[in-house]
């Protein structure tokens, strides 16, 4: 019998994962990893959720464990996160905890412990043919996951099982009320887990890094006031830029500087543009060959952009837009797919 | 076959104790502040208990508080004392939370200074650092006969001396929880004024425990309602569980001697068969008086989280030392202290042996070690699946 390990947050796609796994017929053992040690939402350490994994797994019948990875999670995401928005990028944090947490070290403690597989609760679904493993939206568009998993190679898609990635939510929720599970009605995980809605990134941020005010500037040069925290400006911004930015036509962030403490704003038409460079990329099976087209997606429920693959350097290049669509911020993941098929993704780079 | 290696979090209940408890959880009941007969029936057990505790703990005119068990005590001690007799509270790093974090609450609530003295490699509260933190201003001193995690045993009679020399106002507290299967506390903890228990450490019911007084000690309560305890300790006393804690201490004080010398041999062979199997592990406060029952081992290169899920899935119930609210393991406050880095604590493992260890049990467990130790270091890859589902 396959042994899987499911990582479970306590929320009610992974508590259904678990169970289908189980109903299976897969030696299931249900882990939690403890990743952020700080103040969030959902209480210190996150100890209801915790709790809510290991009463499921009680009910399942199942092991539960709990595995510590803070020190982890603070290095590789936290970390990550805060020295990102010092370059005035704008990172996906839950991207590099799925890169290096949950799909590299509770991967290698799953192995460590003798299990074949580990299972998730994303959205999203795993196929294979003629040996090759191929990374698929999720059947619920509105809950697809694919785009935060992109970096998954052929290592950890030959042992992921996604069991809820058939489903849509609706029917997960189903499942986990005939099941009586505790999780059922459970509100879905929102925004970045270890930011709580009280202090927002604002002032998670400003604990930890300078975070100054800037001068907005137009194209000409014209000043429009100031803004008291330039790090935490992203490109495409529009909201939130002061008393100065009036007027009828609507002005957006084209750029940030922060050598010279100045965010450029532009007009819409200043916002778009034909090509989207991507860096640190990484290929779901085999690279893809230049002039591919594909479909390119560049915020996690962002629509989908017609492209063309241009490659520079091994694991750089561009994606060549069909028709012109807004700039993405740095650090923002730009992840290509072929129909439902992920192929690929990689970063947007800081500006040379 | 497994093996039970954690009786230092708790051990399995011992006959003498289920035999006192059972007839108060049956016919035999009564709340001991009333005035009728059923009352004054389990008035007169509760008396007699305090009476045999009492005296096992070296106490005089039976002044002994029953408490839910070794952290309401510790509080009680810590924050009862610094409620009525405001000063600076010195305890070691070493300390039980149940210690620790009542000094901090002491702080917050009471304006206590804290100073907490460090320990040296094997764990034994440093004098010199202790003497230094002693003076006039002092209220409570605590320190513990035996570490919960490593098992060291603290010069306990020269830390009662210092304190008389030099803060002879201020009230020694010690921690014996871990101590009591091991050793003669009477004699052992002679120069303490409280000594904190916990049933459950030596094969007594979990939910009971004492502080006993061996001076008298001006004390504010910290459960407040009715005047039980002589106002000390609120609360309807637990009966059974005081009846199930004196039997236990009966039991447990008649078999001291011979016990302690089984399982220290037990928990030797134990000790030798790993270090014999495996590189990288060394044996933590080797060098120093330890309770015969406590193997602690830090192993390189293994981290005791993926440890203990292997020990757990072949049968072997081991610990780690410390884990927070949420299980998850965390760096172990004794080790550092001891001046361990977090890398090596996180790699710590503690086999706790006691009065149900058999000979068996042990050379499974050993066996068991070595394997789980190799795999972990193997570092065994997943192998590559068949094809899930389309």
């Amino acid at each position: 019998m396959k042994r899987v390990l499911v990582a479970m947050s306590g929320g009610v796609d992974s508590s259904v994962a678990a169970a289908l796994a189980l109903a299976q017929g897969y030696e299931v053992v249900g882990a939690t990893m403890k990743l952020w040690g700080g103040p969030s939402d959902s209480g210190c350490c996150s100890v209801a959720d915790v709790e809510d994994a290991r009463r499921v797994c009680q009910q399942l019948g199942v092991a539960h464990h709990v595995f510590n990875f803070t020190a982890e999670f603070e290095r590789e995401v936290v970390a990550r996160y805060v020295s990102a928005h010092e370059q005035a990028a704008t990172p996906n944090p839950c991207i590099s905890c799925n890169a290096h947490l949950k799909f590299d070290r509770f991967f290698e403690r799953a192995r460590q412990l003798g299990f074949d597989m580990i299972a998730t609760g994303h959205h999203a679904r795993v196929t294979c043919t003629d040996g090759v493993f191929r990374l698929r939206r999720g059947h619920d568009p509105a809950k697809d996951q694919s785009y935060v998993l992109y970096m998954l190679g052929q290592q950890q898609l030959s042992s992921l099982e996604l069991p809820v990635g058939e489903m849509t939510k609706a029917q997960v929720r189903a499942v986990a009320a005939d099941l009586r599970l505790r999780t059922a009605a459970k509100a879905d995980s929102q925004d970045v887990c270890f930011i709580s809605r009280q202090g927002g990134r604002q002032a998670f941020l400003g604990e930890r890094i300078p975070v100054r005010p800037g001068r907005l500037v137009g194209k000409d040069g014209s000043d429009f006031g100031e803004v008291p925290e330039l790090e935490l400006l992203t490109v495409g911004q529009r909201r939130g830029l002061g008393t100065a930015v009036t007027g009828p036509e609507r002005r957006y962030v084209v750029g940030v500087d922060l050598a010279t403490r100045t965010a450029t704003l532009g007009s819409l038409e200043d916002l778009l543009v034909a090509e989207i460079p991507v860096a640190d990329v990484s290929w779901s099976a085999a690279p893809v060959p230049a002039g591919t087209a594909v479909m390119v997606q560049a915020s996690a429920h962002g629509r989908p952009l017609a492209a063309r693959w241009q490659p520079s350097r091994p694991h750089a290049g561009r994606v060549v837009l069909e028709e012109r669509a807004r700039r993405i911020a740095p650090g923002q993941a730009v992840v290509l797919y072929e129909g439902d098929i992920v192929l690929g993704g990689g970063t947007v780079p800081l500006p040379a | 076959m497994g093996a039970y290696l954690d009786h230092a979090a708790t051990t399995p209940l011992g006959a003498a104790a289920r035999e006192a408890i059972t007839p108060w959880l049956g016919e035999l009941f009564g709340n001991p502040s009333g005035s009728h007969p059923v009352a004054a029936r389990a008035r007169s057990a509760l008396d007699d208990v305090r009476d045999v505790l009492a005296q096992a703990l070296g106490t005089v005119a039976g002044d002994l508080v029953f408490t839910s068990g070794g952290t309401e005590a510790a509080n009680l001690a810590v924050l009862g004392r610094l409620s009525h007799t405001p000063g600076a509270v010195v305890v070691s790093a070493v300390e039980h939370h149940a210690v620790l974090e009542a000094a901090h609450v002491a702080q917050r609530l009471h304006g206590a200074d804290v100073r907490v003295v460090g320990v040296n490699a094997q764990g034994q509260v440093d004098l010199d650092q202790l003497g230094a933190a002693l003076d006039r201003s002092v209220s409570l001193v605590s320190v513990q006969l035996v570490n919960n995690e490593v098992g060291t045993v603290q010069p306990l009679d020269r830390v009662a001396r210092l304190v008389r020399r030099r803060a002879p106002q201020a009230v020694l507290h010690t921690d014996a929880v871990q101590a009591v299967p091991w050793f003669d506390i009477a004699a052992m903890a002679e120069g303490a004024d409280m000594i904190s228990i916990s049933a459950h450490k030596f094969g007594g019911p979990q939910g009971v425990g004492a502080l006993a007084f061996r001076r008298p000690v001006a004390l504010g309560a910290t459960l407040v309602g009715g005047p039980q305890e002589r106002g000390r300790r609120a609360g309807t006393q637990n009966v059974a569980g005081a009846l199930g804690m004196a039997a236990a201490m009966e039991a447990t004080a008649a078999e001291r001697s011979r016990e302690a010398a089984r399982v220290r041999e037990l928990r030797d062979g134990l000790v030798s068969e790993i270090l014999g199997r495996l590189r990288g592990v060394r044996e933590t406060a080797a060098g120093a008086e330890r309770a015969p029952g406590h193997c602690h081992l830090l192993v390189d290169g293994v981290e005791s989280e993926a440890l203990l899920v292997l020990l757990g899935g072949m049968g072997v119930s081991a610990s780690a030392g410390s884990a927070c609210a949420s299980g998850a393991m965390e760096p172990s406050h004794v080790l550092t202290a001891m001046g361990y880095s977090e890398t090596e604590a996180l790699g710590a493992l503690r086999l706790t042996l006691g009065h149900t260890t058999t000979a068996e049990e042990v050379e499974y467990a050993a066996g068991a070690v070595v394997r789980a130790v190799e795999q972990l270091r193997r570092g065994a890859r997943m192998p590559v699946a068949a094809a899930p589902g389309p």
